[in-house]
């Protein structure tokens, strides 16, 4: 079902939005707003660390991961498309090209906290630096890796067959919240390698 | 009394031990009125046990110099009182009020995801039982554990560490910190039901106005809680993990977590009263015999008070050294949120005006609110003229403008929501003369301890004190506050002997015994299962109302 | 000289002795009328459609007339509060300005209030006194025009002063320093205490602020700059404290005593109370307290000092002339 305005005001033609879609929408938001409170924290603490490592010291732009996290929600959507329209194959090897893409994600910030731990003597209790960094990228590690479970968990399903085309509504709304991840990295990576920086 | 589907296999357990039987039946309902059920029996439960935890802070402070309890215990009291009362009590019960009516009064079966609905109930459950079992389980390193004692908003750095040794905050934190992502849950619950689940013919217009409070509390709660769950994660990470979000003696910031908190704090705030207005919606217009003035009026200024209470939130911090400029700009939009907030306040005086008002018990504690509440946003907008506040803030006035709010608008409303729809619930009547008992009981005993601590607190009594020194003009006031307590105690002592006399042999109600007009009166009390046999389709804001009154229906005049 | 001991004058937010707790004084009672006007109407419009639309008796079974609203109306009563709101917000911008941005005279005394759990450090930087839970300060008239100047820092966690005769409150936060000033007119002593939760004996953390006429307060600082008294009689007891810990925690000038964390005890007996206002200063309650600090207030942060009682009464005697 489409989803319509909700002024609809005949009963002929009653149709109300999706219920899934709201759900994710309305986790999205509340998400949004504990996200905020994290950015909100690193950029009050911007500068005011008393002692180093300092930001312009020790960080480098994670490039790759960016490309790699936001490439996969071009494949997830090209992903959805391809089961709705029942070409389950396609949906599998688009599927597991985004987990992978996800997977470098979390595996490149993995080296990269263990260069700043071990070579930079970077960590959450070091300076206010340390504080904000470690809480608000492993923030969204976090929930990049829930999105990799869940994503894994439909892999897995697809992969014994269990995933058909009337599945392709839970997938999109999965999508959904795979794109506000990609969307918070956004905010992330501007906040904490250009503006904190 | 739920009609059993067809085909539901009975095990031989079930039969064999009803009662078991139907304590399982309880604990994995997925029904949006069970669990709406368990989440106000369990509030009142709270209620119950906050309340006695008031009564002895009332009792110490009964008499100056009193040692009744040693301070360690009373700064536990007043954290446990505060934090209970706020997450165990008014949220589940007001929370449960919409979990129970939102589907009925929209036409519908259920909530959009039952499972999530019974998900949130439980962990509520487990954070509320998991912050009272501090007080048992808490011997951190120092035997220093037990109960959190540093305020139902633990400012840092008194929650950091080095000032709070054992694991008493951190009961606090992690117990709050389930509460609310049950709350968080239920909020995208109701948002999805009230968006896609409503009937035919019920357009956002035709919702009646408590939908709309219960749509625009649950976005309110989607963007409100998070700030507190993020500033307890923050605080977890400073205790456990050696970080420094609100740790001073790194650098760190004071004054940011009570940003944090009242970013959280004060929409938590709108979000119980709103709850409030809710019922107060519902309650006055049936028993006024008019339909609600202003609807629409109604339903914007609603929405006015969810926006503009985002942006209030520093009138709590006017003592904490804010530029001048910060602190116009509070006072600013607090004293603007007052102005929809009013505006409330006259379209329910319009509702009543004209109309036949029957005095019966929900109208008594309606009307008791309609005052309460005025007196309660009067003495708000007081402290939001900054300087007056700088007297007022942290005072026993705050605590008596914050009672009137809690106890005088929201407890009121209520006591008028139970009296009102427990015969829907039970199917049985509360005893007319056993509830205007209580409400003048209790009436008189909230009077009696709220009125005087605002003379207290002007005469310089600050909060969260132990005790205070005689000949400082405090003796008097504090006594009669804490007999209050007596009165008050009285009036739920005769509540609950109704609660329990009427569920055995209450009047019978039938499916609609207020004569009222939204769409729940129009299936039996208690309602079945799946709550409307055939899906009703509406007209109008008030369906009843056109099915009694064919002649002259709403939907002419909307 | 108006010692500490003398009668605290009582009063709260209504009876202002200082020009911030006047000004304040002035916008309550403006609001206080408003909000008082608005209760009358409101109130009084409501108790009357209680009474005079109330169902009867015998009345017939018939609805009353449905109004669905009144866009006159409803504009009416949107209008009106937005008016009042609009002045109110002006006064208060106007009273926040006046209290919060004062400019500092040059006759001004400057103060640093400093907040511990549970007591107040309080140092005169430009006069080189330091003192505990006592605020002395001369009294202030349009000639002298002599304010006094409170710079508020904390140690620990979150506190905040309030003297409600003298001025609103501001907080004291670890990591920031926060301002305020008090300009009393009248001599006397002010009471008043720490009102923002700072753990378990937040109720005792009581400060008296006494102000003196200009000859008291002259004599009063003189008096506070000196070392402690060196009398010869009492030299057991100096140096049964100059040999314990008390010299890790307090500072008595003259001494070897050189400790920061509890209160300066040079002029210990010049004060009214001990423990920030938890008891008087009599011997009998210094020794109770030296003995054992918890006796007197619970949770105290000085331990229970364990010493042989010869050696506590001779310790007492030595602290009974700082004065």
């Amino acid at each position: 079902m489409t989803s319509t305005s909700a002024a609809n005001a005949s009963p002929e033609n009653w149709s109300l939005p999706e219920k899934g879609r709201v759900g994710i929408l309305g986790l999205i938001l509340t998400e949004s707003a504990f996200f905020s409170i994290f950015v909100a924290a690193y950029i009050f603490y911007i500068g005011k660390s008393a002692t180093g490592p300092y930001p312009s010291e020790v960080l480098s732009p994670p490039i790759l991961n960016t490309i790699c996290l936001l490439s996969s929600s071009v494949t997830i959507v090209f992903a959805v498309r391809a089961l709705r329209a029942g070409r389950r194959g396609v949906f599998a090897m688009l599927w597991l090209v985004t987990f992978l893409l996800g997977l470098e994600f979390i595996l490149g910030t993995a080296l990269e906290w263990r260069h700043l731990i071990y070579q930079e003597a970077l960590t959450i209790r070091t300076n206010l630096f340390g504080t904000t960094f470690y809480s608000l990228v492993g923030l969204h590690a976090l929930h990049v890796t829930i999105g990799l479970i869940l994503m894994g968990l439909v892999l897995a399903l697809t992969l014994t067959g269990h995933v058909k085309s009337e599945h392709a509504e839970r997938t999109e709304i999965l999508s959904w919240y795979w794109h506000f991840v990609d969307a918070v990295w956004v905010v992330v990576f501007l906040t904490v390698y250009v503006v904190g920086r | 009394m739920a009609i059993r589907e067809e085909g539901l296999a009975l095990g031989p357990a079930e039969s064999e031990l009803p009662v078991l039987g139907k304590l399982h039946e309880w604990v994995v309902t997925v029904d949006h009125k069970r669990l709406g059920l368990m989440y106000i029996g369990g509030g009142l439960v709270f209620f119950l046990v906050a309340g006695l935890q008031a009564a002895t802070i009332r009792l110490q402070l009964a008499m100056p110099d009193s040692r009744i309890v040693p301070p360690e215990v009373f700064n536990r009291l007043m954290t446990m009182h505060g934090t209970a009362m706020v997450f165990l009590v008014g949220m589940p019960i007001l929370t449960g009020f919409f979990n129970y009516l939102v589907p009925l009064m929209i036409g519908t079966r259920d909530l959009a995801f039952p499972r999530l609905n019974a998900f949130g109930f439980w962990l509520w459950a487990f954070g509320s039982i998991l912050l009272y079992f501090s007080y048992i389980g808490g011997d951190g390193l120092y035997g220093a554990g037990s109960a959190p004692d540093v305020g139902w908003f633990a400012y840092a750095p008194l929650t950091e560490r080095a000032f709070s040794r054992g694991s008493s905050t951190d009961y606090w934190i992690l117990s709050i910190f389930l509460t609310t992502v049950g709350s968080t849950a239920t909020a995208v619950n109701l948002i999805a039901t009230i968006f896609c689940m409503r009937c035919k013919g019920m357009t956002l217009g035709k919702m009646p106005v408590f939908v709309w409070l219960a749509l625009v509390v649950s976005f309110m709660m989607l963007v409100a809680l998070p700030p507190l769950s993020a500033a307890q994660v923050m605080l977890l990470l400073d205790r456990f993990l050696g970080a420094h979000f609100f740790d001073t003696q790194a650098g760190g910031s004071a004054v940011l977590w009570q940003h944090f908190f009242w970013i959280f704090g004060h929409p938590e705030v709108y979000i119980l009263v709103l709850p409030a207005f809710a019922f107060a919606n519902e309650i006055i217009p049936v028993f006024s015999r008019k339909v609600i003035f202003g609807y629409q009026v109604m339903v914007v200024a609603s929405c006015a008070i969810a926006f503009i209470s985002l942006g209030v939130w520093a009138h709590h911090m006017f003592a904490v050294g804010m530029t001048p400029a910060g602190n116009a700009f509070f006072a600013t939009s607090t004293m603007l949120v007052a102005v929809p907030t009013g505006i409330k306040i006259f379209n329910w005086i319009g509702t009543m005006w004209g109309g036949k008002i029957r005095f019966r018990v929900p109208m008594l504690f309606s009307l008791a609110f309609l005052f309460q509440f005025l007196v309660a946003g009067l003495t708000g907008v007081m402290m939001a003229v900054v300087p007056f506040d700088w007297q007022l803030t942290d005072t026993y006035f705050v605590v008596a403008h914050f009672h009137y709010v809690l106890i005088g608008a929201i407890v009121f409303m209520i006591f008028a929501a139970i009296y009102y729809w427990f015969p829907k619930a039970t199917g049985r009547m509360l005893d007319e003369k056993l509830g205007k008992w209580h409400f003048w009981l209790f009436l008189i005993g909230f009077h009696m301890t709220f009125d005087t601590l605002h003379f207290a607190g002007l005469e310089g009594m600050p909060r969260r004190i132990y005790t205070y020194q005689p000949g400082r003009g405090l003796d008097t006031l504090n006594l009669i506050a804490s007999i209050g307590v007596i009165f008050q105690a009285a009036g739920v002592l005769i509540y609950l002997i109704n609660v329990i006399h009427s569920l055995r042999s209450g009047e019978i109600a039938g499916s609609d015994p207020w004569d009222a007009w939204t769409l729940e009166w129009a299936t039996t009390s208690p309602p079945p299962e799946y709550n409307f046999a055939v899906a009703p389709e509406v007209r109008s804001r008030r369906p009843l109302w056109d099915l009694k009154h064919p002649d002259d229906p709403d939907w002419k005049y909307e | 000289m108006a010692d500490a001991n003398s009668k605290i004058e009582r009063g709260g937010v209504f009876s202002p002795v200082s020009t911030p707790a006047h000004d304040i004084q002035t916008v309550a009672l403006f609001v206080l009328a408003i909000a008082g006007a608005i209760f009358v109407i409101v109130a009084g419009l409501l108790l009357f459609a209680a009474v005079r639309y109330r169902a009867r008796a015998g009345d017939d079974a018939q609805e009353p007339a449905q109004v669905y609203g009144s866009n006159p109306i409803e504009f009416a009563w949107t209008v009106v509060p937005i008016l009042i709101v609009f002045v109110l917000i002006l006064v208060t911008a106007r009273t926040i300005y006046s209290v919060q941005a004062a400019a500092k005279p040059s006759g001004a005394i400057n103060v640093t209030v400093i907040g511990h759990q549970w007591w107040w450090e309080i140092r005169y930087p430009d006069l080189g006194i330091v003192t505990a839970n006592e605020l002395h300060v001369p009294v202030s008239d349009k000639r002298g025009s002599t304010p006094t100047f409170l710079r508020l820092e904390s140690a620990d966690v979150a506190h905040s002063f309030w003297v409600p005769r003298l001025a609103g409150k501001t907080d004291l936060i670890p990591n920031k320093h926060n301002d305020m000033w008090i300009e009393p007119h009248k001599a006397g002593t002010y009471l008043g205490q720490c009102a923002e939760f700072c753990g378990t004996e937040h109720a005792l953390m009581l400060i008296r602020v006494v102000v003196h006429p200009p000859d008291e307060w002259q004599r009063w600082v003189a008096a506070q700059q000196q070392s402690a008294s060196a009398d010869t009689s009492v030299a057991r007891g100096r140096q049964v404290m100059e040999s314990n810990a008390c010299v890790n925690c307090h500072v008595v000038r003259g001494t070897n005593a050189n400790g920061r964390f509890g209160p300066d005890l040079t002029h210990l007996m010049s004060r009214g109370t001990i423990g920030a206002g938890a008891a008087t200063n009599t011997l009998e309650h210094l020794k109770t307290w030296v003995e054992d600090p918890s006796v007197i207030k619970p949770g105290a942060l000085m331990p229970a000092m364990n010493l042989r009682q010869e050696d506590l009464n001779d310790v007492v005697a030595y602290l009974a002339t700082l004065r």
